[in-house]
Formats: structure tokens, C-alpha cells, sequence
């Protein structure tokens, strides 16, 4: 009988840096600083860490934070790739890890200097050094160089076959935007956006607007995987993990799976959506609050359709009238989103899906037995729903 | 007074003994005004009045035949290529011996600045034409964006076979010493190379269809094992896991199935804004690549479209896909 991972990992502590456009120190310290509090909040000392595990993009090798932080000893550590799609995948890592015995607490975290260092909104250009240079080369030499302009061709796709316009895809921003407005923590906090504040701004790649994309942020943020029997025994009410999964479905690219019969749609989060519901046993209609990766507005819609919450083609409408809201249908990433809050590569989308749990999001609904937590688009992606311990 | 000055002095004083001077003897144009001169005339400046091309229509206007466009009055003693190379006009004549002047004090450059003219009479088929050009005036030095130089105007008067004047032109031209130039020359050795498109590495399974589009061919790659065509090529059939594999030839024709119009941020090396696509080829393979011939407004799914190879930068050709009417 193969092991199941429902139920057997829990989230027991989560911490972050300041988000800001200038850190003014090294990806390194970052990760150093938000591992400490992660492993702080969750009521452990830094020689109980035995896993580490990260993007392949992060820069910051487990063994080096390992020793900035003290942890001592490691029996784990690996590296999920492909971009914001490893959110999930490396809770993933850390939930066999522990599941198995690899490890008994496991560390992911992910730091970058994303505004002040490398931004990814100023392509792919040139210091690529990876092997996928290759594919990048079918769509460097005609511009396409940035994830808007991916995401903007299955964009225009999407509101072509749809109908959706481009005041469908705002009602997303102004949503998370009314999230963020209350997140102390957020980069637009304080600061809502009007419809006519995202109509009138600036075209980055047609369709998308400067609004339908998230930010760039210097910052980090990790949390703590253990079992369940160890949760108990801990500081913070535990967000356990009832259903987790990678997915690359048929034909993926990197962000460019633009050869597809239908490019309309995800696949690859159609097909993690279908194993974390057969994991957990749960359905749409079970989820009472969602962190959907929103690296930009459209990608929402595409997800929503994905995970059943409404049908294929009919994201544009289930976003109507505040159904992402507190006391909407699904209160969606109540910290802002990568749109508004930050964007630290959806793992503060992991820590609000735990904050969720826990009864402590800025912007609370009122019920909260099960959240869901997606990560990447148009990537090989992941996601996974968390409840009560 | 500085040797420096004297020198001007004495350089002011030789250029001005030139105003004045006819350019050299009367000069009777070569050709007479014809039909040919002026139909070329009218071609290349896209001119269509009937009045200058159409011997019945233009019997029925004010001219009573056809004459030539009055702009035309200089292209009549216009001497050709010898122009080109100042050493093949006659030695005595003056302005070639002012311009000598000008290019041993360092005034090497020339430039044509602005032209006036004035008609008397609309000139007809067979009008012979003679031209009498005069040095009228040398401005002051002045200092231009060029460099420092002088303007010299000229006066050509054109006269028919009665001596009858039917209309005159003033050229300037500007004389300078093309220290800027220079600068701008050295400038442009020392600034980094113009900013290229990024090009696509050339490996194993890519490079060879690079290397065809540098020949402007679209190709697409066709499994040998099961004949099925993918695009972006790659090593192995994900069909029948074959490696063998072929190529055919693209017709080139397709039609958008999606599209992005690319605005921020203006990567150096590419136009903005700057319309991509995926295009369905009719084959059946998708292939993303630049839509050119449209405004990026006028673009849609489904727009007929059809590849051709442009240059963008040296030695790269890519495939554009042009909107079909």
C-alpha cells in the first residue's frame, strides 16, 4: 500500500522580512533572516532543522543558510524548478521528507532581491547560462522576453474565445487590491485601485496593463514542515496539509506551451487540481478561502476554471460582485496577492494560506476549514489544500 | 593682429574677388526640353498632370499643349555624373577654383542648404535652353552644427533662343571645415555597437533551422519515422520516439491564433511597439514569430497572414508574417 500524504505534514511555522524595492542587504541575509523567524514562530530552535529545500532559482544554497541560521546537522535538501510553480512543490519536498522519516523539520524558503537585483519584468536577455537557452531562442529574436509577454499571448487568447474583457480581468486587481489596502505588510497598503486607475494605465503587452501584473520585490519567506504528532507538541495552531501536488501536463513549456490544440486553458493545473482533490477527498464547493498564484490578473481566471470553481471559459463572471472578497463566494489572496502585496514567488501566498488557517490573516473570513494554495502558471505548477490540525 | 587672423584676413579677401564672377561661359543646355525628360521627370516625382504628359488633354488647357513643370528648370543644365567629381569640370571655371580656395584653408566639407526660384514662362517641347550662372555673395564665417564655414549663393538666369529670360534659381551651399564630424567620428568609434535583437543559440536541434531562415526558408521538421510535423524541433518524435527525421518546406501562409502588441519595456535592439504572433501555418504546426504590414490595432485572431523574411540586423533574417488582403 503506497504512503499517502494526506494528513501526514503540517505547516507549523512561517516567517518573512520586510517587502520592500531596496532590501539594502544580500539574498543570503534575507533568507537567513526570514528561516530564523519561520523556525521562531513555530516555537523551535535552529539545531532542530534537519531539511532544507528551495527553487532551483534561489541563490542561496541550503548549506549556507543552514550555517548562517545554526541549524546543525542536514539529512534533507532539494530544489524544485521552474519559477513560482515550486511554491507548493517545495512543501511538497518537505511534506515526503517528513512523511518518510528523511527529515524531522523541514525549512523552504525562498529570498530574493527581486527589484533591486535581478528583475525578471527586464527579460531573459542575455546572462542565461542554462540549458534551456535553446528554447528561449524560439522567442528572444522576436521580443518576447518577459513573463507579461508570454502570459499576454495566452491572454489575448483567453478573452478572444471567452468574451472576457479587460474590466473582467481588473475586477481581480481591485479585489486583491481591497485586500492589500488592509495588509500593513503590503506594498499598495493603504492605496486602492479604482477601474478607471487600471483601464487608464499603461499598456506593458497588449492585453495586459501595468495593474494585471504583480509586483517585483526585495524580500524573503520560509516555513516549517513537520508531522503531525510532533505539531502537537508546538507553539502555533498547524495547518495540515490534506492534499498536495506537482503537475506538467502534455506539451509544456516553460511559461510558452503556446502549441497546445487549446492554449486557453491549464492543463497543468487541471491535472494537479484533479490529485488534490482525490488526496484530500474535498471538492470546490469544501474550499472556503483560496490563495490563487496571481503573478498576473488573467492567470486567476484560468485557475479558478481549473480548480472547478466554476466552468471552463467562466472565470469572467465568477469574479463578479465581490466574489473574491472577505465575505464573498471565495475570499481570494486576502494578504494582496503577488498583484499588491508582494511578490516573493508565491511562498507569502503559502504563509497567508497558513495565516488563513490559523484564524490570523488581516483580512479574516469568517470560515476557514479548508484553504487552497496554488502556485506557477504556464509552468510546470503545484498546489495543495491546507485545514485544521 | 595674430597670424592666425592675418591668415583669415588674407583667405576673406582671396574668396570675395569671386563674387560677382560668372561661374564660367554661358552654358547651352544639352538637350532641349522633350517629352522623354519630362515623363521621367514626372515619374520619379510622381506627378500626374495631364498638362505635362498627355499631348490631347493637355491641347485642351490654357497651354494649348503640353509643357514642362516649372521645378523642373534646373534638371535642364544639369551636367550629369562628371558633377560628382569637381576635377572633371573645366579648370577655368570660377566656382571649382573658389571651392579649391575653400578646401586648402580646411572648408573641405559641402553641403546644399536651400534653393529659390522664379518662372517667367512655362517652358514647351523643344524650348532650347541656356543657363548663365554668377557667384552673387559670400556670407560672413559662420558657425553651424556642421562646423564653421561660409554660405556661397550662386545665380543661374535661363534664356530661350531670343535671349528671352524664363527663369532664374538662387543655390546656397555651405562651405565648412568638418571639425565636427571628425569629433562625431571618433565618438561613434569609441560608443558601444548599436543595440541587436537577441539571437537564438544554434545547437544540435535548433541550429539548422536558423541556418534555413538565413536562406529564407521556413522550414518545418517531419518525423521519418511516422511523418508527423513539430514545431519547435526537437531530437526524438514524441509520437513514435523515433530520432530520424526530416524537413519540408513551409508555404508560409497561416493565420493568427493569438497575438500580443509588446509596449514596456523597450528592449534595446527591437521596434516598439512591436506586434508578436502565433501563426497556424496551413501545414499545421504553430510557430511564434513578428506580425508586420499592419497597424497593431488592425490585428486580430484569425487575420490571413503570409512569411516573409526580412533583415533585421547583420547577418539576421527572420521570418515576418504580413497581413493578406
Amino acid at each position: 500500500m503506497p504512503i499517502s500524504l494526506k494528513d501526514e505534514a503540517v505547516i507549523v511555522g512561517i516567517g518573512q522580512t520586510d517587502f520592500t524595492k531596496n532590501s539594502g542587504r544580500s539574498e543570503l541575509q534575507l533568507a537567513a533572516e526570514c528561516v530564523k523567524a519561520a523556525i521562531a514562530d513555530a516555537g523551535l530552535e535552529p539545531a532542530d532543522v534537519d531539511g532544507m529545500t528551495t527553487f532551483t532559482l534561489d541563490s542561496n544554497d541550503e548549506i549556507e543558510v543552514a550555517r548562517s541560521v545554526g541549524c546543525g546537522d542536514l539529512s534533507f535538501y532539494s530544489r524544485i524548478p521552474y519559477g513560482g510553480g515550486a511554491a507548493v512543490g517545495i512543501v511538497h519536498q518537505a511534506a515526503m521528507a517528513v512523511a518518510t522519516g528523511a527529515a524531522n523539520y523541514v525549512v523552504g524558503y525562498r529570498a530574493l532581491n527581486g527589484r533591486s537585483g535581478q528583475r525578471y519584468s527586464q527579460g531573459v536577455a542575455g546572462d542565461i547560462v542554462t540549458s534551456d537557452l535553446v528554447h528561449w531562442g524560439w522567442y528572444m529574436p522576436f521580443g518576447l522576453l518577459t513573463p507579461t509577454s508570454w502570459v499576454a499571448m495566452f491572454t489575448q487568447r483567453y478573452m478572444h474565445v471567452t468574451g472576457c474583457k479587460s474590466t473582467d480581468l481588473a475586477e481581480v486587481s481591485i479585489a486583491t487590491r481591497e485586500h492589500a489596502v488592509n495588509n500593513p505588510n503590503a506594498f499598495f497598503h493603504g492605496r486602492p485601485l479604482s477601474l478607471e486607475d487600471h483601464q487608464t494605465a499603461r499598456m506593458i503587452c497588449s492585453p495586459l496593463r501595468l495593474y494585471d501584473c504583480c509586483q517585483e520585490t526585495d524580500g524573503g519567506c520560509a516555513f516549517v514542515v513537520t508531522t503531525r504528532e510532533r505539531a502537537a507538541d508546538l507553539a502555533q495552531p498547524g495547518a495540515v496539509i490534506r492534499g498536495i501536488a506537482q503537475g506538467s501536463a502534455d506539451d509544456q513549456e516553460q511559461m510558452t506551451s503556446f502549441y497546445r490544440p487549446e492554449i486557453e486553458r491549464l492543463p497543468e493545473m487541471e491535472l494537479v487540481a484533479r490529485q488534490v482533490y482525490a488526496m484530500s477527498g474535498l471538492g470546490p464547493e469544501e474550499i472556503d478561502a483560496a490563495i490563487i498564484y496571481d503573478a498576473f490578473s488573467s492567470i486567476v481566471l484560468f485557475q479558478l476554471e481549473a480548480f472547478g470553481f466554476c466552468g471552463i471559459g467562466e472565470g469572467k463572471d465568477f469574479v463578479q460582485d465581490g466574489a473574491l472578497g472577505r465575505e464573498g463566494r471565495l475570499p481570494t489572496n486576502t494578504h494582496g496577492g503577488q498583484l499588491s502585496e508582494a511578490y516573493i514567488h508565491g511562498i507569502n501566498g503559502v504563509n497567508e494560506g497558513v495565516r488563513l488557517i490559523r484564524g490570523s490573516s488581516v483580512n479574516q473570513p469568517a470560515k476557514n476549514d479548508h484553504v487552497l494554495v496554488t502556485a506557477g502558471v504556464g509552468v510546470p505548477t503545484s498546489a495543495m489544500i491546507l485545514g485544521q490540525l | 593682429m595674430s597670424e592666425l587672423e592675418k591668415k583669415k584676413t588674407e583667405f576673406e579677401a582671396r574668396i570675395r574677388e569671386f563674387v560677382g564672377l560668372p561661374e564660367g561661359p554661358p552654358y547651352l543646355c544639352p538637350d532641349a526640353v522633350n517629352e522623354a525628360m519630362i515623363r521621367h521627370w514626372c515619374d520619379a516625382m510622381g506627378d500626374q498632370n495631364p498638362a505635362y504628359l498627355d499631348a490631347d488633354a493637355a491641347a485642351e488647357t490654357v497651354h494649348g499643349g503640353l509643357v514642362a513643370p516649372p521645378t523642373m528648370l534646373q534638371s535642364w543644365e544639369m551636367r550629369g555624373y562628371p558633377m560628382h567629381d569637381a576635377t572633371r569640370l573645366l579648370p577655368q571655371n570660377n566656382q571649382r577654383k573658389l571651392h579649391a580656395a575653400f578646401d586648402e584653408a580646411g572648408y573641405t566639407g559641402v553641403v546644399a542648404t536651400d534653393t529659390e526660384q522664379e518662372y517667367a514662362r512655362y517652358l514647351r517641347p523643344g524650348d532650347r535652353i541656356t543657363a548663365e550662372t554668377t557667384i552673387e555673395s559670400i556670407s560672413e564665417e559662420k558657425a553651424t552644427a556642421l562646423g564653421i564655414g561660409y554660405f556661397i549663393v550662386t545665380r543661374s538666369v535661363f534664356s530661350d533662343e531670343q535671349g528671352e529670360e524664363v527663369g532664374n534659381l538662387s543655390f546656397r551651399v555651405l562651405k565648412f571645415k568638418p571639425a565636427q564630424e571628425a569629433q562625431a567620428a571618433q565618438e561613434s568609434a569609441a560608443a558601444p555597437a548599436k543595440p541587436t535583437r537577441i539571437r537564438s543559440p544554434y545547437g544540435h536541434d535548433n541550429g539548422w533551422w536558423w541556418e534555413a531562415c538565413q536562406e529564407g526558408r521556413l522550414l518545418i521538421q517531419k518525423c521519418s519515422g511516422c511523418g508527423e510535423l513539430r514545431h519547435p524541433p526537437r531530437p526524438m518524435c514524441g509520437s513514435c520516439q523515433s530520432t530520424e527525421w526530416d524537413s519540408i518546406e513551409a508555404s508560409g501562409r497561416g493565420s493568427v491564433y493569438s497575438f500580443t502588441v509588446l509596449h514596456y519595456p523597450p528592449i534595446p535592439g527591437y521596434d516598439f511597439p512591436c506586434p508578436v504572433g502565433l501563426i497556424d501555418l496551413e501545414e499545421g504546426t504553430r510557430i511564434c514569430a513578428n506580425i508586420a504590414g499592419v497597424e497593431p490595432e488592425d490585428i486580430h485572431i484569425g487575420m490571413k497572414v503570409e512569411c516573409m523574411f526580412d533583415d533585421v540586423d547583420e547577418g539576421l533574417k527572420l521570418p515576418f508574417f504580413y497581413m493578406v488582403e
